[in-house]
């Protein structure tokens, strides 16, 4: 939808040198500036060489960096401010959701300003279409694409105030340095930040050259740092969207249909709902019937109230079985014939997941006639303010879309569903609104990961393996949310060629095997249902890898060989071994275990980095297993804060458990059973390890994605020790997937 | 309507609201104390979980009419001023929150544990029943054990 601007951008930026360096000053007496240079990362590295085997696409380039090559002509619009105050204020372009992405930031620039951490305030952009692609947070990209724009923004007003302090001295920059927030000259004389933004927004310095400080001189950038928000979460300051006060905004809620995507024929009993008490207004919206009152609780009566007659769905027969048997028709065949050799074969299917994010979807939005505004937690706030406008019929540059801090996402908060829905109710009822989702809504009627079938035939011989084949066949995924645009913005670097959709695109550029196991093929295929999908945390490798490392450890056992010291002999790199002997040496991999608990380990790579994931497992009872304990270790090239990854690698654990284990959504008749934490059953405390170590190997290289990167080995691991520990080979996921429970009313 | 009085926080609030309107959208909704966060609104997350008269209570669940007279503690009510609670400074020794929506509701769970039980074992910290979508409970036990001996010293 915005190919042309896409287009138009690039083509403008490509008769600029990639060198250029773009400072703009806004008004003083603050030091406001809009400055970078377009990173000379953005390109892909070639693929390590000396390998034996063809490189995967996504080791020729992943998705991460397509991302940031889509962004690369924007990526220098990045506003950092100096106030006279002393403090730096940075303007983020992505959405923090809890991946911490605003502390790591805020290191950064601490780092580049030598201004203490505490100095810093980093607060989430609004939507800015002009940065075209920049404004996009997935595939664990953040601190990828912006760990060299905002050192160099940063470098700049380093520089700027430095030249500052030199101008009213009388001394030349390179006699000066910073430190704690101030300009030191060599007799020791001072000057704060904050005495220096005036001048150092008027003066003319058109040779100014800044290079950010080498990684070698990082103080702060690679120590572990605590949340900067971490004070406001725990004395609860912390505002989400539906904390903050917009004037006139009342509580708003929507009965929704018995099947997804169902509509509204006729509403029975609007007289009498409308007169219940706290009720404000009623209206039809194409998603349901929406109800504004006094206070939520009255909005959730009297949605509970409502009597309607619906409309059918677009998938109201469907139900898992079905799915099943689609996805496993859709599968594409092995080329290899299992007769030549020795070989093996498995299958694995694993059920829908929500995203289950504990704030459920909500959103403000004031529209009126000739302006709007809005309030949500948006991964993608641009192609959401371009619909929006769209959808209540006014130019995009009239409406605001102002990105919150949310309550999780593990891309849930790539769709704007929610924020676009509060629109349309806000111009029906003509009043701004506090749209908040149910619970049981939010699992039902919200986005899920797509279903997977996957099956895979390696063939081995004389202790090698000879071929490795996957075949993926998932729902689909829906991309809507901007990254197609990305990808067809790019469609020239990309490395796979042909007539794939996005999906395919997708899939290739980041899922691949990490093992030399020969002539290896994975291949996708789709199978179009008309549900609400979306990407979770690790879009396709949470399954495909999780799958794959299972394989693994089954190839291990027919070839007679132990889980770890298979892996070993086949993963491609000391790095890769370097994250697997860690957590072998530190989980002492091998040791005696009582009868009903196994070791399990895992292994995964994706966006430059790599780890490892050891567990044990207690199946004693297979119904209830527990993993009682997990070693990690992560080599993500360059950690910027240690503290923020472990949190990562720690939520990915989290997420393989309840996903490995019991948490799935049961699709019957055109709606998933589930509705609360009851009953999709997302890991509790007890579920929960009492023992967990993980370890972030030192740099050495250019900062890779994180906030991925735990599942799918943790998958891996989980799933191998309960294979372990109980004799059984788990095929398909959640192991322990019963309808437990009673489902609520549609 | 009829109105109620109780103790939010250690200041007194007036609210006129039906009875049996819970007392989360009380607090949220009409009196502006945000820090209880809804999650599930049947006593299945534990996001909102607040004190009454000193005990751990889902207030998504319980209608006004039953705090009438009595008292209630949020979030936003346990720290003394600036001083935190030692429950909040162990939550930032162990950097527990991410995105930092449950928090307010582990919190107050294990304060309201550690209040009858001040050397907690894994077993009793186990059956907290708040959910932490992202993760945290590692953190979240440490935490608990490392305020436990301090609060014990
Ligand atoms: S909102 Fe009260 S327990 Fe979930
Ligand atoms: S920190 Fe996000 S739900 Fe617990």
């Amino acid at each position: 939808m915005c190919d042309p601007v896409a287009n138009s951008a690039r083509h403008a930026d490509s008769g600029v040198s990639r060198r250029r360096f773009l400072t703009f000053l806004v008004a003083a007496p603050t030091l406001t500036l809009a400055t970078g240079l377009a990173p000379e990362a953005a390109l892909p590295a070639n693929a390590e060489t000396a390998l034996p085997g063809l490189p995967q696409p996504a080791d020729i380039m992943d998705l991460g960096e397509i991302l940031i090559l889509a962004g690369t002509p924007t990526a220098h619009l990045l506003v950092l401010e100096v106030t006279e105050e002393g403090e730096a204020h940075f303007e983020l372009p992505r959405a923090e959701v809890g991946q911490g992405i605003t502390t790591a930031v805020a290191m950064l620039v601490a780092e580049e300003l030598d201004l203490p951490l505490s100095k810093v305030r980093v607060r989430l952009a609004d939507a800015r279409p002009e940065l075209l692609m920049n404004q996009l947070t997935g595939s664990s990209n953040t601190i990828r694409s912006v760990y060299g724009p905002v050192r160099r923004t940063a470098a700049a007003a380093r520089a700027r105030l430095i030249a500052a302090a030199g101008a009213q001295w009388g001394l030349p920059a390179d006699r000066l340095v910073t430190r704690d927030g101030a300009v030191v000259a060599p007799d020791g004389r001072t000057a704060p930040f904050g005495s220096l933004t005036t001048i150092a927004a008027k003066l003319s310095l058109p040779d100014l050259t800044v290079t950010p400080k080498p990684e070698s001189e990082h103080r702060l950038v690679g120590t572990p740092a605590s949340r900067i928000d971490a004070r406001a979460m725990v004395t609860g300051q912390m505002r989400y969207t539906l904390d903050l006060d917009v004037a006139g905004a009342k509580p708003t809620m929507v009965r929704r249909p018995p099947t997804i995507n169902g509509t509204v024929r006729s509403v029975n009993n609007e007289a009498a709902v409308r007169a219940m008490p706290g009720v404000i207004d009623l209206a039809v919206v194409p998603t349901g019937v929406a109800v504004m009152a006094e206070t939520f609780g009255q909005a959730l009566d009297a949605k509970d109230a409502l009597q309607v007659t619906w409309n059918g769905g677009t998938v109201d027969t469907l139900s898992d079985a079905d799915i099943r048997l689609r996805l496993r028709a859709a599968a594409l065949p092995f080329v290899v014939p299992p007769l030549l050799t020795l070989h093996l074969d498995a299958e694995f299917d694993f059920a829908f997941v929500s995203h289950a994010p504990l704030e459920t979807n909500s959103a403000i939005a004031d529209v009126r006639d000739d302006r709007a505004e809005i309030w949500a937690g948006l991964k993608s706030p641009i192609v959401a303010k371009q619909t929006i406008a769209a959808a209540v019929g006014l130019p995009a540059d009239r409406v605001t879309v102002h990105v919150t801090q949310s309550g999780g996402s593990f891309g849930r908060r790539l769709f704007f569903d929610g924020a676009l829905e509060a629109a349309r109710i806000s111009k029906a009822m003509r009043k701004p609104v506090k749209l908040m989702w149910s619970r049981i809504d939010d699992m039902r009627h919200g986005r899920a990961r797509p279903a997977t079938h996957h099956k895979i035939r390696a063939t081995y011989a004389l202790g090698q393996v000879l071929t490795y084949e996957h075949r993926v066949a998932a729902v689909e995924t829906d991309f809507r949310h901007g990254l197609g645009e990305m990808l067809t913005a790019v469609a020239a670097d990309l490395p796979v060629g042909g007539d794939l959709t996005f999906a395919q695109t997708v899939f290739l550029t980041t899922v691949k095997v990490p093992y030399d196991f020969g002539v290896v093929t994975e291949l996708l295929s789709e199978v179009p249902l008309k549900m609400h999908t979306a990407s979770w945390r690790s879009v396709y490798s949470a399954n495909t890898r999780g799958a794959e490392e299972i394989l693994v450890d089954e190839l291990a056992k027919k070839m007679g060989q132990d889980p770890v010291a298979f892996r070993r002999r086949f993963l491609k790199t000391a790095r890769q071994r370097a994250v697997l002997d860690k957590v072998a040496t530190a989980g002492s991999w091998g040791r005696a275990m009582p009868a009903g608990f196994a070791q399990g380990v895992g292994f995964h790579e994706e966006y430059k980095s790599c780890t490892a994931c050891l567990v044990e497992i207690d199946a004693r009872d297979p119904k209830t297993p527990r993993v009682v304990k997990a070693v990690i270790a992560a080599d993500v090239g360059r950690p910027i804060n240690p503290r923020g990854l472990e949190a990562q690698l720690l939520g990915g654990l989290t997420d393989a458990i309840s996903t490995t284990l019991r948490a799935g959504l049961h699709i019957d008749k055109g709606l998933p059973l589930e509705g609360s934490y009851s009953q999709f059953h997302y890991a509790r405390q007890k579920d929960s390890p009492s023992d967990v170590q993980i370890f972030i190997m030192p740099a050495g290289g250019e900062p890779g994605g994180a906030g991925e990167l735990g599942v799918p080995a943790a998958v891996g691991a989980i799933a191998n020790a309960y294979a372990r520990a109980t004799g059984r080979k788990p095929r398909g996921f959640p192991i322990n997937f019963d309808v437990d429970f009673t489902p609520f009313p549609r | 309507m009829p109105t109620y009085s109780f103790s939010v926080n250690g200041r007194t609030v007036t609210v006129d609201a039906p009875a049996d309107l819970p007392l989360l959208w009380a607090l949220r909704d009409r009196l502006g104390v945000k820090g209880p966060k809804y999650g599930c609104g049947i006593d299945v997350c534990k996001a909102c979980t607040s004190h009454l008269d000193g005990k751990a209570i889902n207030p998504c669940v319980v209608p006004l009419s039953e705090v009438e007279g009595r008292e209630v503690t949020t979030i936003e009510g346990l720290a003394d001023g600036d001083k935190l609670h030692p429950v909040q400074e162990a939550w930032l020794e162990q950097d527990v929150a991410q995105c930092g929506y449950c928090q307010p509701g582990q919190i107050m769970a294990a304060v309201a544990l550690l209040k009858t039980t001040g050397d907690p074992t894994d077993a009793e910290i186990d059956a907290i029943q708040n959910v932490c979508r992202c993760g945290t409970y590692f953190r979240i036990r440490e935490a608990i054990k490392s305020a436990a001996a301090k609060m014990r010293k």
